[in-house]
């Protein structure tokens, strides 16, 4: 928002909550947010890519800082998994998995951070007008992670039972094995899969577009004056950093979810 | 809240992510620390190896502390024996050349005593006759009566 122009705070926020769309085919189904999808996509390169970079030379000695950063990270993650999944190596998938979900999920909720006018200002100097940093804002991103949870829990479901173990598990839990109780148990067991997949998705989507709006409001006080700038500045920054909290939490939160609801999966009722 | 096609690229772009790390970054990391754990584990285990062999050559110091003053001991009451046996001989030895001396000396003496007897005698034999000769020259002739001296100085002899 240059200055001199009249500010109307619904088009200052309508502006910053418009996606940068791409026209992929007919439809409303077929457009895609490059915005999202191209943060989201760099965020998980650099995040994924650093921890890539340093393990790759990893010692097995004495590490230096940036090592040891890593593996503390990776120690906190791990801990979190031995703690919660006892079906098996959990080397072989969930530990990792909860890694890349951790660090992706902190990584784009970070984007809150960023002053969202400058990142409209300099994408706006090479002609980008519509660009929402935060890809955690999108409920197209948010849900990609929880349905991608889900559709691993029913993988992990069906290889730990078996399709007829999980068939015999969605009509006979957790009420009982009594035919009059199969519908029961289905609609239960339906209820169950969509109402995880939308809490962990909604959860998360949520918390980090609450606190993009909150800051979007902020910037508009602090674009009214002397005094709005005064308060704009502190209430901002103590947002900011008690948005550090929320950033963090919420990933550890839908980490937390995602290692849960796979070893839910691993279990046998 | 609208859904589209950024929902399965996003999906897509987890899974690669996810498959990403799986493959590539965890082992790693995981190469790395199992190797730091092997690490710790050897050099705790040489520490305590280290630990036991100090004790154990402690131990035998001891020992051999031990014995070499036995040994000590044994050579010193060894030469004691050994000295006084020696002093023992030395003195059986001595004694006996002692005796010896002293058994020729008195044979010496009591030889010379008998000759120096022999000698007296036949002196005083000869002074006998001597003195027998000079009361005898005058009423007695030497050559009549020259069985009985040589009679008479048989018997002194």
């Amino acid at each position: 928002m240059a200055a001199g122009k009249e500010l109307n705070p619904s088009d200052y926020i309508q502006h910053h909550l418009t996606f940068f769309r791409a026209p992929v085919g007919e439809g409303d189904f077929w457009t895609l947010h490059v915005d999202t999808v191209v943060t989201s996509v760099l965020l998980g390169f650099i995040g994924l890519g650093f921890i890539w970079w340093v393990v790759r030379g990893a010692t097995s000695g004495v590490p230096d800082k940036r090592q040891a950063f890593v593996e503390l990270l990776i120690e906190f993650v791990d801990e979190q998994v031995k703690g919660i999944f006892h079906h098996g190596d959990r080397n072989r998938f969930i530990a990792p998995a909860a890694l890349t979900v951790f660090v992706w999920v902190t990584l784009m909720n970070a984007m809150d951070f960023l002053p969202v006018d400058w990142v409209a200002g300099a994408l706006g100097l090479v002609g980008l007008h519509e660009w929402r940093p935060v890809p955690t804002a999108d409920v197209n991103a948010t849900f990609a992670l929880s349905v991608s949870v889900l559709l691993l829990s029913l993988y992990f479901a069906i290889a730990a039972k078996g399709f007829g173990g999980w068939v015999h598990e969605m009509f006979c839990a957790p009420f009982g094995a009594n035919p009059l109780l199969w519908p029961a148990n289905l609609l239960f067991n339906l209820v169950e899969y969509v109402s995880k997949t939308l809490s962990h998705a909604m959860r998360l989507f949520g918390n980090i577009y609450a606190g993009e709006i909150l800051f979007f409001l902020l910037w508009l006080w602090a674009a009214t004056g002397v005094a709005g700038s005064f308060f704009g500045f502190w209430f901002g920054l103590g947002w900011a950093i008690f948005h550090i909290l929320i950033v963090l939490l919420q990933a550890y939160i839908f980490m937390m979810l995602t290692i849960v609801y796979i070893s839910m999966a691993h279990e046998h009722h | 809240m609208s859904f589209n096609l950024t929902l399965l690229t996003q999906m897509l772009a987890f899974a690669a992510f996810i498959l990403f790390t799986v493959k590539v970054v965890w082992p790693y990391l995981l190469r790395a620390i199992e190797q730091r754990q092997k690490t710790i584990a050897d050099g705790l285990a040489a520490a305590e190896r280290g630990r036991q062999d100090l004790e154990s050559a402690g131990k035998r110091s001891a020992e051999m502390m031990v014995e070499a003053k036995q040994q000590v001991q044994d050579t010193l009451s060894q030469a004691d024996k050994r000295g006084a046996q020696i002093v023992d001989e030395a003195k059986g030895v001595a004694k006996t050349e002692g005796d010896r001396l002293v058994a020729a000396a008195k044979a010496e003496i009591e030889q010379e005593v008998a000759r120096a007897k022999e000698a007296l005698r036949e002196q005083v034999a000869a002074l006998a006759i001597a003195g027998a000769e000079k009361i005898l020259r005058r009423e007695v002739d030497a050559r009549a009566h020259a069985d009985l001296l040589a009679q008479l100085k048989q018997e002194l002899r």
